[in-house]
């Protein structure tokens, strides 16, 4: 009987409970258990209603209130009308293989022979894979230990990640630390990871442009955190200002909120507007100042459109800016195979870098990444040779050069395609995609549109994108889902269709919207 | 108002100093500190790559790079399921069809037959085709259709029920879709879920990391960890007392880290009390390949309570993952969740959930795919695929009969039989000297064991502190994943440490023996 009273569950786990309930013991009162107890009143408006335990009010109102407009209605009303036969043309994502874009041959020819190593061994391998491909594949094989099916470490394979950071070295002349860079299966589980450590109660907020990348207020509103809102000016092409910064910072203190982090997206999303260097060099003096850290979301590095402001990084350009920034500003900065001209959307790999943040803060972000094992070995690999390309002289060389070299030219042409496509259209206007994948256009929607969309419960571009979607099949988001100027309406398509469907596609475009117009003016 | 939000320089100087001290590079309270970042995050645990794991990642580096004291030449990693990083081969067929999935381009080469079998090729062609944009684009957040028929397809035939593709849900392995549930069930920190004790860890520092807290249940060691639902029902109501509102209870099937296989009643008994209760039954079945004794079969949850007709009544969501049984892919991150019982609303919350990281991995997917759905008799690959599977299984049946077998012999361990899963997790009885000594240290006794056992042997195995395991017992949990050639090796250092570490510890006292073994014996004593 003595060893009944001191049966009690191992404290490591108790203290798991965040103290609340510290008397989850199983084995104290298991004498006293055996005595019939009262049956207790069920709360039954917590537990259950009408007959569910998982009932749609009983939910986490944190994931019930989040929103995430890129695959909300109307990507949910496009697949239906997808399953029903229709053709929908899919510009809603920013997914360039599902509407035709090929894949690298050099990064498939690795993953291939990576996949399936017995391939390295057959006599015939040398017909049918490059000597560069083989070497990669063999090197990548003896890094990974147990081979593409085993858990790497939490952090990404090693050599990956020392990859990544000569990447970064090469690519902005500063020193990176492979032990500060996590690789993830794309850059949203980077993106979340760290909002999940930063955010801790609802005061906490996170700075996040408008229109801005729903990953950032789904996320933030299902770890509880508050998103505070500053706008990108459309008149001046989206551009970034300090002051918009100071006037959301100093209206969200003064609400009591806790401002933790700022994100920024370079090139934007869905805006295409591509940064200047004193505008980053602004945007860290800020971050120093007011002590936020910075989210630099730079996934789009490659997809760049002009030529006036070429992609810098805000590390390199904090580096660039000495002390005391340059060892201060808390960076995280996150990238990604699923954009750029390899578009490996599915293969899910990324990575964060982080950049002085507090090594005990970094050991908990490697726990929580942990938690979930590790990221997938093939998006690892793809990883390694977009930060690892063939070099000149390698036979892949000339063609992984040309492959990305044309795709890079045929995305500029299709980025003025649409730009001109809907400044060409009455009552719509549009900055130029200067970088990123995307064309997001103003439109001014006439009165009776307004009434028609409020008459069916909707807001007007949400009317206006299923009426493009149900006409045309073309799938896009409505700007509401992105945030925008109060009254003003946008929709966001990207600009992937491949150059040949490209005229037809804003001819379908521009056809739709002067049967709008006529029909609501 | 006062700022605190600023996080403001540490040492509280006047503005001006402040300024100054810009210069001079002051010590700046970061926004990003430890003692800044979430509280759940800090204190969420994960065992299986803890501190041991932390300690043994060191000392691999250490002995990879030549320079060092250790008396091994080799860490043997039995902390954590991952079958490949200790030499299992991977399934040919599977690597076949990926490669072909991976290089689309190799399926038009002309030589493409002399390095695949036909049933292969038919399987990436009809992939390739039936998956838009193929690998390298975002599937529906849920999975590609393509992909749910063929799983959908296959636990029909599995269970003898229906399944239906529109309540199968890909993840990246089996993980994410514990983080939904949490996510889902867990509003405010009286949300409770029933949790075995011992528990596979994913279960404890998520409950934590989403806000929720743990109601366990204990297996009985004393009965093959057997789980008696009696006792389901008094640790419910006392938590219930307690003002928690259970929402869910978890079950592993086969255990982790307990191996054991839980009969067709049991299940009907557990899906009874679900539904009385009005429990969501979390169904953790990604061991169900690995079941190693002849008088124990598999059941999914799925087909017992359609069988009972509780299909409704019982919101049920089984886990599956390609990391385990024969096939071990670990790496590939795939798995699923099958929902049933759930409301429409409900499930448009998990796809939610799901579409903000896109979907899941491609490869992953298709892999998948084809662990339920792997080569039939006649197709080119079967033989192959065959003996692959039954060499893997019959393997890893031997070396747990081995394993189990060894610590059985041990002074003061004794281990049940692993009927299923990939662990062994016997129970240690440690001399007293040795308790004390952790004691004196901080840590738990099973950790100094495990602890020295690493610095002794190489040999990664996760203390049972990290599952739980009731008072007075220690356990630790190890896998029996080395290879044939290695397991041996591995028995024989595991057993010349044990009986070094009692020695050096002062012994086994025979009261010590019995205590212990009274200790987990009387796990459900009275019933």
């Amino acid at each position: 009987m003595r060893k009944e009273a001191t049966r009690l569950v191992s404290a490591l786990l108790r203290a798991g409970n965040n103290g609340v309930s510290t008397s989850w013991a199983v084995g104290g009162t298991r004498l006293k258990s055996a005595m019939p107890q009262p049956d207790e009143k069920k709360d039954e408006d917590l537990h259950a209603k009408e007959g569910k335990v998982l009932h749609p009010h009983l939910l986490n109102e944190n994931v019930v209130k989040t929103q995430y407009a890129v695959r909300g209605e109307l990507y949910l009303r496009a697949e239906q009308l997808r399953k029903e036969g229709k053709e929908i043309i899919f510009t809603n994502v920013g997914n360039p293989h599902a509407l035709g874009a090929k894949p690298l041959t050099f990064t498939r020819q690795v993953l291939a022979l990576c996949a399936a190593p017995f391939l390295l061994d057959h006599p015939k391998v040398e017909d049918m894979f490059p000597a560069d491909a083989i070497a990669r594949a063999k090197k990548i094989l003896a890094s990974f230990k147990g081979g593409v099916g085993a858990y790497t470490d939490s952090r990404g394979n090693p050599l990956v990640r020392e990859e990544v950071a000569r990447f970064i070295e090469k690519r902005d002349g500063v020193p990176s630390n492979p032990d500060h860079i996590f690789l993830t299966d794309g850059a949203s589980v980077a993106v979340r990871l760290c909002l999940n450590a930063m955010i801790r109660h609802d005061r906490d907020s996170v700075l996040v442009p408008i229109p801005q990348y729903p990953l950032y207020s789904a996320s933030i509103r299902l770890y509880g955190g508050t998103l505070v809102g500053y706008f990108l000016d459309e008149r001046r092409g989206w551009g970034l200002s300090v002051e918009e910064l100071q006037r959301a910072l100093q209206e969200a203190r003064e609400e009591g909120k806790l401002v933790r982090g700022l994100v920024f997206i370079n090139p934007g999303n869905p805006t295409g507007q591509c940064l200047s260097k004193e505008n980053l060099q602004e945007l860290i003096k800020f971050a120093y100042q007011e002590k936020i850290v910075l989210m630099a979301d730079e996934v789009y590095q490659e997809n760049v459109y002009q030529d006036e402001r070429p992609f810098v990084s805000a590390k390199k350009v904090m580096w660039e800016m000495g002390e005391p920034y340059r060892s201060h500003v808390e960076l995280l900065s996150f990238h990604t195979v699923s954009k750029g001209t390899a578009g490996e959307c599915g293969l899910r790999g990324g990575y964060v870098e982080m950049t002085n943040i507090h090594p005990g803060a970094i050991e908990e972000v490697y726990k929580c990444a942990s938690i979930n094992l590790s990221p997938n070995t093939m998006g690892q690999i793809a990883l390694s040779v977009l930060v690892n390309p063939p070099k000149p002289g390698d036979p892949s060389y000339d063609q992984y050069t040309k492959e990305k070299a044309s795709e890079l030219v045929s995305l500029r042409r299709r980025a003025h395609m649409v730009t001109d496509g809907f400044n060409a259209l009455d009552g719509v206007t549009c900055n130029f995609t200067e970088g990123a994948m995307y064309s997001f256009p103003q439109i001014k929607l006439p009165a009776k549109a307004l009434e028609a969309a409020k008459a069916a419960g909707k807001a007007g571009d949400v009317f206006y994108c299923l009426k493009l979607l149900e006409a045309t099949g073309i799938s896009t988001v409505p700007g509401s889902g992105f945030g925008q100027e109060e009254g003003t309406f946008h929709l966001r398509t990207t600009i992937l269709p491949r150059e040949e469907v490209m005229t037809h596609f804003v001819e379908k475009f521009d056809k739709f919207h002067k049967d709008f117009m006529k029909q609501y003016s | 108002m006062t700022n605190m939000d600023a996080p403001s320089t540490s040492n509280g100087t006047s503005t001006s100093a402040q300024d100054a001290a810009a210069q001079k590079q002051p010590v700046r309270r970061a926004p990003l500190g430890i003692d800044t970042i979430n509280k759940r995050v800090i204190k969420s645990e994960y065992a299986v790559r803890g501190e041991i794991v932390q300690l043994a990642q060191k000392i691999a580096k250490e002995v990879e790079s030549g320079q060092h004291n250790h008396p091994f030449d080799k860490v043997v990693w039995c902390n954590i399921g991952n079958p490949q990083i200790l030499g299992q081969k991977p399934i040919t067929y599977f690597r076949q069809v990926l490669a072909l999935c991976e290089c689309p381009q190799l399926l038009s080469h002309p030589n493409i037959r002399e390095l695949f079998p036909e049933d292969v090729i038919a399987r990436a062609q009809l992939l390739t085709k039936q998956i838009p944009g193929g690998l390298g684009a975002y599937s529906e957040s849920a999975g590609a259709l393509i992909i749910r028929q063929l799983v959908a397809a296959s636990i029909t035939k599995r269970d003898g029920y229906p399944a239906d593709p529109d309540n199968i849900y890909m993840t990246d392995g089996a993980s994410p879709a514990v983080h939904y549930m949490m996510d889902l069930l867990l509003r405010e920190p009286t949300d409770a879920m029933m949790v075995p004790i011992p528990q596979y860890p994913l279960y404890s520092a998520t409950l934590t990391l989403y806000g929720g807290t743990l109601a366990p249940y204990l297996l009985d060691e004393g009965a093959g960890w057997g789980l008696d639902v009696e006792h389901l029902r008094l640790q419910l109501a006392k938590a219930r007392r307690e003002g928690l509102c259970v929402r869910a209870m978890v079950v592993i099937n086969p255990g982790n880290p307990t191996g054991q296989c839980l009969s067709y009643q049991n299940m009907r008994d557990v899906l009874t009390f679900c539904r009385d209760e009005q429990l969501v039954l979390i169904a953790d079945e990604v061991y169900q390949a690995n079941i190693y004794v002849g008088n124990k079969e598999f059941f999914s949850f799925k087909k017992v309570a359609c069988a009972m007709g509780l299909e409704d009544q019982v919101p049920l969501v089984s886990l599956h993952s390609i990391s385990k049984g024969f096939i071990g892919e670990c790496g590939r991150r795939g798995g699923y969740m099958e929902v049933t019982g759930f409301p429409e609303p409900v499930k448009d919350q998990i796809l939610k959930l799901a579409s903000i990281n896109l979907c899941p991995n491609l490869s992953g997917q298709i892999c998948c795919a084809l662990m339920m759905n792997p080569p039939q008799p006649g197709e080119a690959s079967y033989e192959l695929y065959r003996k692959e599977k039954s060499d893997i299984l019959g393997s890893l049946k031997r070396r747990a009969e081995l394993l189990v077998g060894a610590l059985n012999r041990l002074e003061g361990v004794s281990c049940n039989a692993a009927e299923g899963a990939l662990y062994a997790f016997p129970r240690v009885t440690l001399p007293e000297a040795a308790v004390a000594a952790a004691k004196k240290l901080g840590k738990q006794p099973d950790w100094l064991y495990c602890k020295e056992l690493l610095e002794a042997t190489g040999i990664v195995v996760v203390p049972g502190s990290g599952f739980g395991q009731a008072d007075g017992t220690f356990h630790f949990r190890t896998t029996f994943l080395p290879s044939e050639e290695d397991i041996g090796r591995v028995v024989e250092a595991l057993s010349a440490f044990h009986a070094a570490f009692l020695k050096r510890h002062g012994g086994l006292t025979t009261a010590a023996v019995a205590a212990s073994a009274a200790a987990a014996n009387g796990t459900h004593a009275g019933q």
